[in-house]
């Protein structure tokens, strides 16, 4: 319960620490911007401004826009009364608001949770995961994903997911100013183009790592605290394991959105530093040794 | 004298903050007990629809059906929490020998009415079960920090007592024998 706790206090202090952060990035692209502009006040002035009806707009309009750009619609109660129960059931559990159920047209197993605060979350599932698992397992996945929301997980995943949006989008525009515009009187050094260049390159990289970091550990202490609400790990687990033999693929999630999964959308063969969540394996071995 | 009086200072705080947390705590009881209400009252009005859409096919369960009905209205006459654990546990039992001799039935099996029925007591009877987990939980916490040192002083002076957890003697917790 404590531990519980302190990460929550973590987490609503994280999303603070991850904007400042990009907030430095976002600036330094701001002054390549001007550099190549040959004002660099007036390219911090541009990236900042440029950052905070992003981030705002991104930020106010996050969740709706997750929901869309993955096909989700919100279910009614008579489609899959035995879901809204659950969910209900779940949130009842945690001592949170009954969150917003949507639904994913799809045969992939799969499922999320966002929003903002545990006030007003949404959680989505695919029509395959419904179909596919049993009472208990899709007990697990929920309680799983009413974990990110009460942990406010979903907060900072969103946060991440908007500024990591800002910064390819800065980038991009950078890469354009560079190639079309600015080209002709350049009375740049040489040695800070270069230097800009490359940071131009690794800063989705960058972007990238940082959603990573804050995603992974997250998937095990959402397994186990959904584990704490149903007091049946084995429901995940053998969730898990139908989520890992189940070879459909999900439409609409990409690289922006992957992170908010229960497992990763986008199949890849290759286990690598890059990837959004822990082997699944792994963590079906740590729920049957709970 | 000074430093006195930031010792005083300190201690004024310090149970300002104790006794906010306890307020905080005593209210979050209040609020998962009010939810397991919210619960037991569904589940109390919805019985007596289970009743009338099962009783003209199963004419030769009168006890199964009349057990049901008593356990509702113990449950309505309870008056405290532990009562109120041994009546909904007796509900429980009740509805499940129900559903269980009403696979004998192949016509209401089949009866759209009945299966949502069915679902939706399912379903209460998971969220009386999950609430009742935070209650408890939230009672436990709650008890513990009132015994807790210096806690226990201020909870004895301000009045602040032991809250009973929902739940039923041993004996009850077994699983219920279904007669056919």
């Amino acid at each position: 319960m404590k531990v519980l706790q302190d990460e929550v206090r973590q987490n609503i202090w994280k999303s603070y620490f991850i904007m400042v952060f990009f907030v430095l990035i976002i600036s330094f692209l701001g002054f390549i911007i001007g550099y190549i502009l040959n004002s660099q006040l007036f390219g911090f002035l541009l990236a900042l401004f440029i950052a905070l009806i992003y981030s705002a707009i991104a930020y106010n309009t996050g969740e709706s826009m997750v929901l869309r750009m993955t096909n989700a619609k919100p279910l009614a109660k008579h489609d899959f009364p035995f879901v809204w129960h659950t969910v209900e059931a779940l949130s009842l559990a945690a001592g949170i608001p009954k969150p917003e159920v949507y639904i994913i047209e799809s045969d992939a197993l799969n499922a999320f949770a966002t929003g903002k605060k545990p006030e007003k979350s949404y959680i989505a599932l695919t029509t395959g995961i419904i179909k596919k698992l049993k009472r208990q397992e899709l007990e697990g996945v929920i309680a799983h994903e009413i974990s990110h929301i009460k942990n406010y997980d979903i907060r900072v995943m969103l946060i991440t997911a908007v500024m990591s949006g800002i910064i390819v989008f800065l980038s991009q525009m950078i890469f354009r100013i560079a190639i079309f515009g600015g080209g002709r009187n350049r009375k740049t050094h040489p040695a800070i183009l270069i230097v800009g260049l490359i940071f131009i390159i690794l800063s989705p990289v960058f972007a990238q790592m940082i959603k990573l970091a804050v995603s992974r550990r997250r998937e095990y202490l959402a397994d186990s605290s959904g584990a704490v609400l149903t007091r049946y790990p084995p429901g995940l687990a053998d969730a898990l394991e139908k989520i890992k033999e189940d070879s459909h693929v999900l439409k609409g999630a990409n690289g922006a959105t992957s992170h908010l999964f229960i497992s990763n959308p986008i199949k890849k063969k290759a286990k690598s530093l890059f990837s959004t969540h822990p082997p699944i394996d792994d963590r079906i071995k740590r729920l049957r040794e709970m | 004298m000074n430093y006195w009086l930031i010792g005083l200072g300190v201690v004024v705080l310090l149970i300002i903050f104790l006794y906010n947390a306890l307020i905080r705590l005593k209210n979050q009881v209040g609020n998962a007990w009010a939810q397991i209400d919210v619960q037991l009252k569904r589940r109390y009005d919805l019985i007596p629809n289970l009743v009338k859409a099962v009783k003209g096919y199963m004419k030769h369960e009168k006890t199964v059906l009349e057990n049901v009905t008593k356990a509702r209205t113990s449950l309505m006459q309870a008056g405290n929490i532990h009562d109120k654990a041994e009546a909904d546990n007796m509900l429980t039992g009740a509805l499940k020998s129900l559903f269980a001799v009403s696979e004998n039935y192949p016509d209401l099996k089949a009866s759209q009415n009945f299966l949502q029925l069915q679902e939706e007591l399912v379903g209460t009877e998971n969220k009386i079960a999950y609430s009742r987990q935070y209650y408890n939980d939230i009672v436990m916490k709650f008890n513990i920090k009132i015994e807790k040192f210096p806690n226990n002083i201020l909870a004895k002076t301000l009045g602040f007592s032991q809250k009973e957890l929902f739940e039923t003697n041993g004996k009850e917790r077994e699983p219920v024998k279904v007669e056919l």
